[in-house]
């Protein structure tokens, strides 16, 4: 079976679209330009033309509203922003108006829209060109927040998204791109059936991460195995809505939690998986406290040096597992 | 000290009479009816909130009711049309059932939103009347989008972005403007100019009371109008609509006008109003673009006194049956609101 890059499973995405469905268009800003968003959209405007593929001016508030609009007169579109510290000027569109749409219509009316949002951090790019937003979204009633790890997920998750009918809100991480798999045929999936899964099994603790921190979880397994921890790892996969089961029985069999997050703490997606433990797992199954790791908070350093600190890597990611096997209750 | 009587509002709007040479009889009778449903509906609401029969907040147009009649009269079911909190007179010119429309200012399970909305809410898909919002120009891209939709599906649609001067003062509407323009979107953009903002006179707000001036801006044609004599929104309502059916939008309208009741619920807000007064509302009342029709009318003979007068009382009938009807209706049930999150769980 031929390998693929996460990126190149994006573009594999927009290639099954765009063929099969004639009503899906994509549109944003640096479309036309192949270093916006590497080669996850490469040659799309010279495959399917100028008119689905749709190069925008800066204006992030009115793209994002005009593929609102266009998705209530039956289009699929796909907004794209490369770098989602920029999506905070459509937030009127996403939140007032694609989330609220079909409830304060008594679901008469829904934008079928997807908005691509992109996570792009290191390279001392700083504070305003470095956010993992993902949270911030999951916390808007109305809003699917979907956030593939693997290289299936990044094509088959955004088929999904698009193919939905309500607005999703699709998060990928530049620092997945490169991640290789093997990729089988694309599928169609329900977006209301995708869940959480287990991408190993084990019975000592319960790892719980999206997206690249589900990449981080994976990086660290032999070494946990090395120190006789059998960790079962979970991939979020979809953080809104927010599906506890998987979570909630896995840490009754394991007893322990760890939860890593590429995002903020404080009412961040971390703080809901832990709370949403707490509350479904009676006391006596813990072994003990649940912990997490997620950015300090700080808006993110441009220093290399300061970068170094601020994000997760498996020497922190490790240590704070081992203290968790250290206070055993 | 009298605002309103600036020169260039006068040069723009007249107390006299409309010319009503090249429109039927019927047309002008059916655009009159509709003028008369739309107020009376409004001095309905108006009453049922002072009374506390309406919950929720409702901004009335009563005074505005030329521009969308003279608009909707030139769209079918097809074209789309978005509006703001002020939108009963866009959905009503469509249209819409009047016993559903006053079912969901009164957020009755079978109002045209399914008691979901309120009179801020408003949808009527089977008039091709898409959704209206409080957010104000939150629908404007919105409009820019269904008319972006039309054109990629080569569709002879319009779409209408009824907007005030108010959400001319919003980043999003510029960029809309400037989007669809570059992308020759069929959108007619029309700003029903009122001269206020909530309670903020457009003096207080902008360094000219006209607002067409961003159309200029973004390339777009535009046309400044009375917006309350019927047959001069007819006439331009027709051109830019026929003309965005050929492919030549977008376009935008301006259309000045004032409304008789304040910013929110009955009150005529003389006294919250900033530069908004007693003079002002009486200047406004003689250019009242019902009472100029009716005159025209009489004036060319098209009916007498007597027609007039059993029309009004038929369409009040109306009016108070639909009203007693949507008041006996049940409220939404609490189960259906966590189904109206997403459409794939609306049963």
């Amino acid at each position: 079976m031929k390998k693929f890059t996460y990126s190149t499973a994006i573009l594999d995405a927009y290639n099954f679209l765009l063929k099969n469905y004639p009503e899906v268009f994509v549109i944003g800003q640096g479309l036309w330009s192949p270093w916006y968003v590497g080669n996850t959209m490469k040659d799309l405007d010279k495959n399917f033309g100028k008119k689905r593929i749709i190069d925008t001016p800066v204006s992030e508030a009115a793209v994002t509203g005009a593929a609102v609009g266009a998705s209530l007169n039956e289009m699929k579109p796909i907004v794209v922003h490369p770098r989602m510290d920029f999506m905070m000027y459509a937030m009127d569109p996403i939140i007032n108006q694609a989330a609220k749409w079909s409830y304060m219509f008594g679901g008469q009316s829904s934008p079928s829209i997807t908005i691509r949002g992109i996570i792009n951090r290191g390279g001392e790019q700083g504070a305003q060109h470095s956010q993992a937003l993902h949270s911030l979204f999951a916390h808007i009633p109305g809003l699917k927040v979907v956030l593939p790890s693997s290289v299936a997920d990044a094509r088959d998750l955004l088929i999904a998204s698009v193919l939905a009918d309500q607005p999703v809100i699709y998060i990928d991480d530049r620092w997945l791109y490169d991640q290789e798999d093997q990729l089988p045929e694309a599928k169609e999936i329900n977006l209301e059936s995708i869940n959480p899964c287990i991408l190993r099994e084990g019975n000592s603790i319960t790892l719980v991460g999206c997206s690249y921190s589900t990449f981080l979880l994976k990086q660290i397994t032999k070494k946990l195995i090395k120190n006789k921890i059998n960790p079962e790892i979970i991939d979020m996969r979809i953080i809104n809505p927010f599906h506890s089961e998987l979570i909630t029985n896995s840490v009754k069999k394991t007893g322990r939690l760890f939860v890593l997050d590429g995002g903020w703490g404080p009412c961040g997606i971390s703080s809901e998986i832990i709370s949403s433990a707490v509350e479904n797992v009676e006391p006596k199954f813990f072994k003990s406290k649940p912990a997490r790791l997620t950015l300090p908070f700080t808006p993110a350093p441009t220093s290399k040096v300061l970068e170094k600190e601020y994000y997760p890597n498996e020497k922190k990611i490790l240590n704070k597992i081992f203290k968790i096997f250290e206070n055993n209750l | 000290m009298k605002d309103s009587n600036s020169k260039e509002i006068d040069s723009i709007t007249s107390e006299k009479e409309i010319n009503i040479d090249n429109f039927s009889r019927d047309e002008l009778l059916e655009m009159l009816s509709k003028m008369i449903l739309i107020r009376n509906a409004e001095y309905k609401i108006a009453k049922g909130r002072e009374f506390g029969l309406v919950g929720g907040p409702v901004h009335l147009g009563v005074g505005q009711e030329a521009i969308p009649v003279g608009i909707s009269q030139y769209l079918n079911n097809q074209d789309k049309v978005f509006g703001a909190h002020r939108s009963h007179s866009h959905i009503l010119s469509l249209g819409i059932d009047l016993k559903s429309f006053f079912s969901e200012i009164l957020a009755k399970s079978s109002g045209i939103s399914k008691g979901m909305g309120g009179s801020m809410h408003l949808f009527g898909g089977s008039v091709g009347f898409c959704g209206s919002v409080p957010i104000v120009g939150g629908t404007v891209p919105l409009a820019v989008g269904t008319a972006l939709a039309s054109k990629l599906k080569e569709e002879k649609v319009v779409s209408i972005s009824y907007l005030g001067d108010g959400a001319i003062e919003e980043g999003i509407v510029h960029e809309s403007l400037n989007f669809a323009r570059i992308n020759n979107c069929p959108v007619i953009f029309v700003v029903e100019n009122n001269l206020f903002s909530s309670h903020l006179n457009i003096k207080l707000r902008q360094p000219k009371k006209l607002t067409y001036r961003f159309a200029k801006a973004n390339d777009i044609e535009s046309k400044v109008l009375d917006g309350n004599n019927l047959t001069s929104i007819c006439k331009t309502g027709k051109e830019f609509i026929r003309r965005c059916r050929d492919g030549e939008g977008p376009f935008f309208i301006e259309a000045l006008t004032y409304r008789w009741f304040g910013h929110v619920d009955w009150r005529e807000d003389i006294d919250v109003g900033i530069n908004r007064s007693a003079d002002d509302l009486k200047y406004w009342k003689k250019r009242d673009p019902i009472l100029r029709l009716k005159k025209s009318l009489l004036k060319e003979n098209y009916f007498g006194e007597n027609h007039l007068i059993n029309l009004e009382k038929d369409i009040q009938k109306d009016i108070d049956n639909a009203w007693v009807d949507a008041l006996g209706e049940s409220s939404p049930e609490w189960n259906e609101s966590l189904d109206y999150v997403f459409k794939s769980n609306y049963k």
